[in-house]
């Protein structure tokens, strides 16, 4: 996004392209994103899917690593039952910032079919680490695994590196007026 | 050999422990046992001639409301031929010989009986919880079993 299509522009052109540093930085990491290489249950093979070459994943950038070191983001893909939630935990406290979590399907969503009787399962990995996307499905299909990368790219693009602290708190207070003249005029 | 040529041997070889065959349409016919000499009858079933049961296919556990009972399925290589044994054990006094050593194939099975339904395998040389965590509490599929609230401070319920 962005950052070239700024060539196209006639103001631009000439293969010269102005922008913030901040583009730059964001263009850089949305397209270079590394995940963490783990699966977990059923969604796990529509991950593989993603990966093998009909979906290609590594066209946007993404190459999986095997160290939460060397990783960006990580896909919770499948079921996360108490024993594995505690493991994830530790591997998401691993990997350095930035860090992105895209949650895949309905278990690690919610909980998914195991949401009443299953004793075993956590009802939604965002109860232990923080969730940037959520990909609904049991199991999504791979173009709305793809489509979830898509959103994160997206939301890495137009987040905040400078002044972050600032900028965060501006957003919301933004927000918080909005919703109160929402409320205000029901 | 049909089940109840092995029944009859059976009796023939342990009387009192053996208890009954039963017929369960639409699923195998069963060899109900006593668990105390279970060891005893398995050996038999394993070595003598015309048994040869080579293979145990699956070893379960079962919640039957006021007991636990073990069910195990036996598959002989040679003679093609296969019976089903069961034993039932009280929920406060839940030991059953293991049959670890007689069949490898039950170090796991056991263990999995043991970390669902809580059947002690006396005699298994590694008797821990297989599926779930070593800390976990209860039995999960007793028919009694309550869902925790949390673990480890997670929240358990939807
Ligand atoms: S959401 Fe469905 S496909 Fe995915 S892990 Fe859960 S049960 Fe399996």
């Amino acid at each position: 996004m962005g950052l070239l299509n700024k060539l196209d522009d006639p103001y631009y052109g000439g293969g010269i392209i102005l922008g913030t540093l901040e583009d730059v930085l964001n263009w850089g990491r949305s397209k270079s994103d590394w995940y963490l290489q783990f699966g977990l249950a059923c969604c796990a093979i529509e991950f593989m899917a993603v990966n093998a070459s009909h979906f290609d994943f590594m066209r946007f950038g993404c190459i999986p690593r095997t160290s939460p070191r060397q990783a960006d983001f990580m896909i919770v893909s499948g079921t996360v039952t108490m024993k594995m939630a505690e493991r994830i935990k530790t591997l998401y406290e691993q990997m350095a910032e930035p860090r992105y979590v895209i949650s895949m399907g309905s278990c690690a969503n919610c909980g998914g079919p195991y949401w009443e009787h299953g004793y075993h399962v956590l009802k939604g990995v965002d109860r232990v680490i923080p969730v940037d996307v959520y990909v609904p499905g049991c199991p999504p299909r791979p173009e709305a695994l793809e489509e979830g990368m898509i959103k994160l790219q997206k939301m890495i693009n137009e987040q905040a590196i400078f002044n972050k602290r600032k900028r965060l708190r501006e957003a919301e207070e933004k927000e918080k007026s909005v919703s109160d003249v929402v409320l205000s005029q029901n | 050999m049909i089940e109840q040529e092995i029944y009859n041997k059976l009796k023939e070889h342990f009387g009192d422990a053996i208890v009954e065959l039963k017929e369960a349409p639409p699923s195998d016919p069963f060899i109900q046992v006593n668990p105390e000499r279970l060891q005893d009858i398995c050996l038999y079933l394993r070595d003598e001639g015309d048994m040869l049961f080579d293979y145990l296919s699956n070893l379960s556990g079962m919640d039957l409301a006021e007991n636990l009972g073990v069910v195990y399925h036996l598959y002989s290589m040679k003679y093609k031929h296969t019976i089903v044994l069961k034993v039932t054990v009280s929920k406060e006094n839940p030991n059953v010989p293991s049959v670890e050593r007689i069949w490898r194939t039950a170090d796991w099975h056991e263990r999995e009986a043991y970390d669902l339904f809580g059947v002690i395998f006396e005699g298994h040389h590694n008797l821990i919880r297989i599926l779930n965590p070593y800390d976990w509490e209860g039995y999960p599929l007793r028919k009694d079993y309550k869902t925790p609230e949390e673990y480890h401070g997670i929240k358990v319920p939807y």
